[in-house]
């Protein structure tokens, strides 16, 4: 059995259906992100697990403990919030020293904790200041010590990031994901942002009205998705409307296209083909199969990155080449062939 | 602003200006020094004292909770508690008095007013029900001030149970407005006549009313000290509100 299982949790407020029988089951020690657009029911589900939503119907297993009807002081889970949520009126020393109090630990024993906390998260000199006297960065770092400091179960991160500036929130991904990997703690994350949720999770929850559309690693997520919605809201895709000839051929405004993945469409009937910028190449490859003449309709150099699109028919691909001096970009206008493998070509259901 | 100024101003200074007069042909404090040897003065001052500091206790337990709960679990009926706590300044208090005579006078089942204490019971509930609009307001600003929700699944996430999150997280980080909602109760019952009148208890009112009765130059002198009180209390709203707001700007 896993560590965390969410077994068809359903919620509701009133005739609003917010979370469809989600099915998660999480292993020991595993980093899970819950991704999706905003009103998709991730916090639903990580507020549930935290017990400060109830679930309509479905259970919650930690530890192989059922803990759906349990009070959230009773569940020992941690949880950091969006906006961290410090008390106000302690200092930082005593935020991270609350949970151990209200748990009735020796006076020694949560001072050496809170010195450990403190230097996990470098903030050592910090001790005696309050919440007020702090950076965004800093408050979250705090709030993440006082969530550990109680040796929770399970770990749940509530867009811990989305409040702090481009810059902190790519150093505290790292550091987050350091400690989580050091402590070896079942953490489940929410966040709408996909690069942070490909970067720091073991796995991928994406989620869409309420449901698990699809679960699977980072690499998983990004290269193989299994729904149009998976595909459009992770990373950028090029799509295209193409007619199925045969089982490995597709033609697409009269040019023929292999595509290596299996798809249930008829012969002859519409399907969507999708690509992602990186995997389409200017660079002649007689080895590749698929090559399409297309007309540069818009070049922006980016410094390190060239971003281009272009035109063929009807479709226009975006994608981007890496800058090289000895090889200019192609003038606007210019017509090219486009290389990419059948490998990269998604069919969408 | 010049003509608000002198109509609120001229009024106290002519009131103290005659407080002084006690002595023919010159300016002295021989009525405040009458009024503050008093013993019933003493006594009366300190029987309001000790009730104000019972009704700010009371109002504090049963408010800080009532409006934390609504905030935290019944948005919806914020507006219904906050028209209950408004019936105080629309039910004047001679009306709530005579209530509390009919339900809790010597032919009541619950006869509160046979005893001195009981009486005092009665007072003090009825002073919290008098000084509920103000306390309310002041708790309630004080809590949406702060993210009570998320402070309190905060709380509830490291272990903590309602009375320790409202021991040590909702109190502390509302102090300021508690401390206000206290000092406008103090102000509230230092000088209230009414209730205490009408159920014959010793209190500082009473006192105020039978001294203007009786003499001329004393009452002036006691308006003064009233006025001097409840300022007080105003000043030290100011004082702890202004705290607050420094505290939030850093």
């Amino acid at each position: 059995m896993a560590f965390v299982e969410l077994q068809n949790l359903r919620k509701a407020f009133g005739s609003t259906v917010v979370v469809h029988d989600f099915q998660l089951a999480i292993n020991q020690g595993e980093f899970v992100s819950l991704l999706g657009p905003s009103g998709c029911g991730k916090t639903t589900v990580l507020r549930m697990v935290a017990g400060f939503e109830s679930p309509t119907s479905g259970q919650i297993h930690i530890g192989n403990a059922n803990v759906t009807d349990k009070h959230p002081s009773r569940r020992n889970v941690g949880m950091v919030f969006q906006s961290y949520a410090l008390f106000p009126n302690l200092t930082v020393a005593d935020n991270i020293a609350f949970g151990m109090k209200v748990a009735k630990k020796p006076a020694a024993e949560i001072k050496a904790r809170v010195e450990e906390m403190l230097n996990i998260i470098k903030l050592p000199q910090l001790e005696a200041r309050y919440p007020y006297q702090l950076s965004g960065g800093q408050q979250q770092r705090v709030a993440l010590a006082r969530a550990i400091s109680v040796k929770p179960q399970v770990l749940l991160l509530d867009e811990p990031l989305s409040a702090l500036d481009a810059k902190i929130r790519i150093s505290l991904r790292e550091e987050i994901r350091s400690l989580q990997r050091a402590l070896g703690i079942t953490t489940i994350f929410v966040t709408h942002d996909q690069e942070e949720a490909l970067q720091m999770s073991d796995r991928i929850v994406v989620m869409n009205e309420g449901k698990a559309d699809q679960i699977g690693t980072p690499f998983e997520i990004y290269n193989r998705p299994q729904t149009r919605f998976v595909a459009s809201f992770v990373g950028t895709l090029n799509q295209f409307s193409a007619t199925k000839t045969d089982a490995t051929t597709y033609a697409l405004d009269g040019q023929s296209l292999r595509v290596n993945q299996p798809s249930a469409a008829v012969n002859g009937s519409e399907v969507t083909l999708a690509l992602r910028p990186e995997t389409v190449s200017l660079v002649a490859d007689p080895s590749r199969t698929n090559q399409l003449s297309a007309k540069i309709d818009e070049v922006s150099f980016l410094g390190s990155v060239v971003r281009i699109r272009a035109k063929f028919g009807n479709n226009s691909v975006s994608f981007d080449t890496f800058n090289s001096p000895s090889r200019p970009p192609p003038r606007r206008g210019s017509v090219v062939t486009l290389h990419f493998c059948p490998d990269d070509i998604l069919v969408l259901n | 602003m010049l003509f608000g100024a002198i109509y609120f101003f001229v009024p106290l200074i002519a009131t103290f200006e005659f407080s002084l007069r006690l002595k023919r042909g010159e300016y002295s404090f021989e009525a405040y020094r009458i009024v503050l040897t008093d013993p019933h003065f003493q006594a009366s001052f300190l029987y309001s004292t000790a009730l104000a500091l019972a009704t700010i206790v009371v109002g504090i337990l049963l408010i800080v909770p009532t409006a934390y709960w609504v905030q935290l679990k019944l948005p919806r009926l914020r507006p219904v508690v906050e028209f209950i706590t408004l019936m105080p300044l629309v039910i004047p208090a001679i009306v709530v008095v005579f209530g509390y005579l009919r339900m809790y006078g010597s032919a009541s089942w619950l006869p509160l007013t046979d005893t001195p204490n009981g009486t005092n019971l009665l007072l003090t509930f009825g002073y919290v029900t008098l000084a509920m609009p103000y306390m309310y307001r002041a708790v309630d600003t004080g809590l949406r001030a702060i993210d009570v929700r998320t402070l309190t699944e905060a709380a509830e996430s490291l272990g903590a149970n309602w009375a320790t999150i409202l021991l040590t997280v909702i109190f502390p980080n509302i102090r300021s407005a508690i401390l206000s909602g206290a000092f406008l109760t103090f102000a509230i019952v230092i000088g209230e006549f009414t209730l205490a009148s009408l159920l014959d208890r010793p209190a500082f009112g009473p006192y105020l009313q039978l001294i203007g009765a009786n003499r001329a130059y004393e009452p002036a002198a006691l308006a003064t000290i009233a006025f001097v009180v409840t300022w007080a209390c105003m000043g030290l709203m100011q004082i702890f509100g202004a705290d607050r707001r420094a505290s939030n700007s850093c």
